[in-house]
């Protein structure tokens, strides 16, 4: 693969399959996360990605047209992410997407034009149109996984609950903070 | 669907998996966390746990760092989602079907099942208004035929115990996928390193650990192994995983948690009211035990084949019942399910009957006189007489434990000691 751009750096050459390296890079590198779909309801699947990943130090600002205006989890929800003031959040590091595939593709576009760096679609939501499209502009695109359950994969949480991480290892975890 | 990314080999799994160096300590061997309960940050992070919005350990009823490792090792050498360790094998059939069933409910069983099953599912479970039915599976219509509209599962064993008896795992899971209810395969005889039931279609493993995974007869324990690839909001079949949870302010496990619902249902809701959880240190046995499983259980085939070899030309045997030898109808089922090797169980006829097997048992000087198998020692037993007593005469013959039947289960000891014990207690019997 040619690597000699920023761009095609950031392509993903298989969306079936993440090397671990990849998506600690990824979980690593961003700080705030605009979780497009998050509902004010606190049993909602989105509810508890969001919780988490506020536990785990992420700023994530929620995105919801039904919702604008309210605070979930302590934080303002805007209609759009072309709402969102990124003069006061800070940038927009990561867009999560928690509606459906279909619906996930004009999403991307305007992921790509608020100047995210990566999108990261839930588990059971991929577009591949929509993905060549980020990953052309530059972005780091990760289609049908949930970043709640990769962070507590990848940080060992998950195998607390008895669950399979695929990570075999000689070497000491580095505690995390909370 | 890519194929699987490679993942290191079933002996490397078996030594490692859940199980990296401890992350406080740095401590390489699992520890024993012999704790009940487990400190909060602070109030909202407690909330967090009970809400089951973040990870983390409450109470040991629950989970516990120890169980866990297991649970991971267990679910990784299964190549599963993920597990839920139980006190026994009996207790993780109860968590498991506790998942699937309401009164009223329905599931179809092979009649060749450990008696203990047999008697759990068809007494124990009709005190809940589960019921069942048993079937001759080596006829894979007949599943079909038993199955109802409340029907929420079918239950077989790969290798059946007590009569080296394989499963045709293939077109009962094709059954199931057709009635979308999933197929629960108890893999206790086989162990992963013989048989790797989600491979045949598969969507739930039980195990007794107590058997060949503990592997040193010191432990008891079980374990339900979740493939994560059933559909549980398909139908309206399987309202504790689809439908909202009440306990849980309404959340719905299988939307919230995806593939990891079954496995967090039979924590959240299982363990913590039926109560039957694995106690750590049996965890620790259990985890060490493991390591070795892929070389005891080269052995104990090996083991196994030459002394169902051996038993199959003696005069004063009347037969043997092994998938291992030629002369076995389940043979060629044998090479496909479980091509490392038949498992280490086999039942045999000696020539006299009723009588004569149990002077054979009560003749052995090597070979333990007891109710259990997948020990390091050999072990010998009556079926008739013990494990199927509380049988009928008709349940005990479909179940393969008639009245001449002696079931062995080969150790790893010198082989030749096994036989020559055997010949003796023969010579004593007739």
């Amino acid at each position: 693969m040619d690597q000699s751009t920023e761009a095609t750096r950031r392509v993903v050459s298989d969306h079936d399959y993440y090397p671990d390296a990849l998506l600690r890079r990824v979980l690593a590198s961003v700080r705030t996360i605009a979780m497009v779909g998050a509902s004010p309801d606190w049993n909602r699947p989105s509810s508890f990605a969001m919780a988490y990943l506020q536990i785990k130090g992420y700023r994530v600002i929620p995105v919801n047209a039904r919702a604008a205006g309210q605070l979930i989890n302590g934080e303002r929800c805007y209609a759009t992410l072309a709402d969102i003031p990124q003069a006061e959040t800070g940038p927009i590091d990561m867009v999560d997407i928690f509606r459906n595939s279909a619906a996930a593709g004009p999403i991307v576009d305007q992921a790509i034009a608020i100047g995210a760096k990566v999108v990261w679609m839930q588990l059971g939501v991929r577009n591949d149109e929509a993905a060549a499209r980020a990953e052309a502009a530059g972005l780091t695109v990760i289609m049908n996984r949930c970043p709640k359950i990769e962070w507590g994969r990848l940080h060992g949480e998950l195998s607390w609950g008895g669950f399979n991480s695929r990570i075999i290892t000689s070497k000491r975890r580095r505690l995390v903070e909370r | 669907m890519s194929p699987k990314p490679r993942q290191p080999g079933f002996e490397t799994r078996a030594v490692h998996a859940g199980t990296p160096p401890d992350p406080v300590t740095g401590a390489r061997a699992m520890p024993i966390y012999q704790t009940t309960a487990y400190v909060f940050d602070d109030v909202e992070h407690a909330a967090a746990l009970f809400n089951l919005s973040t990870f983390g350990y409450i109470y040991s009823r629950l989970t516990n760092p120890t169980v866990a490792a297991l649970e991971e090792r267990i679910a990784s050498l299964e190549d599963g989602r993920g597990a839920t360790a139980c006190a026994s094998g009996h207790a993780a059939q109860l968590v498991a079907f506790f998942a699937l069933m309401r009164p009223g409910d329905h599931f179809v069983a092979a009649r060749r099942l450990y008696g203990g099953s047999i008697t759990q599912f068809g007494r124990t479970f009709a005190k809940f208004d589960w019921h069942v039915s048993f079937v001759d599976v080596d006829e894979p219509q007949n599943v079909r035929a038993a199955l109802t509209p409340r029907s929420k599962a079918i239950f077989v064993e790969s290798l059946a115990n007590p009569g080296g008896t394989v499963t045709d795992l293939e077109p009962i899971a094709a059954i199931a996928r057709e009635a979308g209810i999933p197929l629960i395969v108890d893999n206790t005889l086989a162990s992963p390193y013989l048989c790797q039931p989600f491979d045949w279609g598969a969507d739930i493993i039980v195990h007794s650990t107590t058997k060949f995974l503990a592997g040193h007869g010191n432990s008891m324990g079980g374990a339900i192994v979740d493939s994560g690839r059933f559909d549980w909001s398909a139908s309206d079949k399987f309202p504790a995983l689809a439908a909202p949870e009440p306990a849980y302010h309404g959340l719905r496990f299988h939307e919230t948690f995806g593939d990891m619902a079954l496995v967090l249902h039979t924590k959240a809701v299982g363990l913590r009211d039926l109560g039957p959880a694995l106690s750590p240190t049996n965890a620790f046995l259990t985890l060490t035990g493991i390591e070795t499983l892929p070389l005891r259980m080269q052995r104990h085939v090996e083991n196994t084949q030459a002394v169902a070899e051996w038993l199959e030309r003696h005069p004063r045997v009347a037969w043997v019942s092994y998938a291992g030898l030629k002369s076995s109808r389940y043979h060629g089922l044998a090479k496909k399910y479980l091509p490392r090797g038949a498992g280490a169980v086999l039942t045999f006829g000696a020539a006299g009957g009723y009588e004569a097997g149990i002077k054979l048992v009560e003749a052995c000087e090597l070979f333990s006189h007891l109710a259990n198998i997948g020990d390091t020692r050999s072990l010998i037993l009556h079926p008739a007489s013990t494990t199927h007593r509380q049988l009928s005469d008709e349940q005990r013959l479909a179940a393969g434990a008639g009245p001449d039947v002696v079931r062995l289960s080969v150790g790893i000891e010198s082989v030749d000691d096994l036989i020559a014990d055997l010949d003796q207690a023969l010579k004593a019997a007739s």
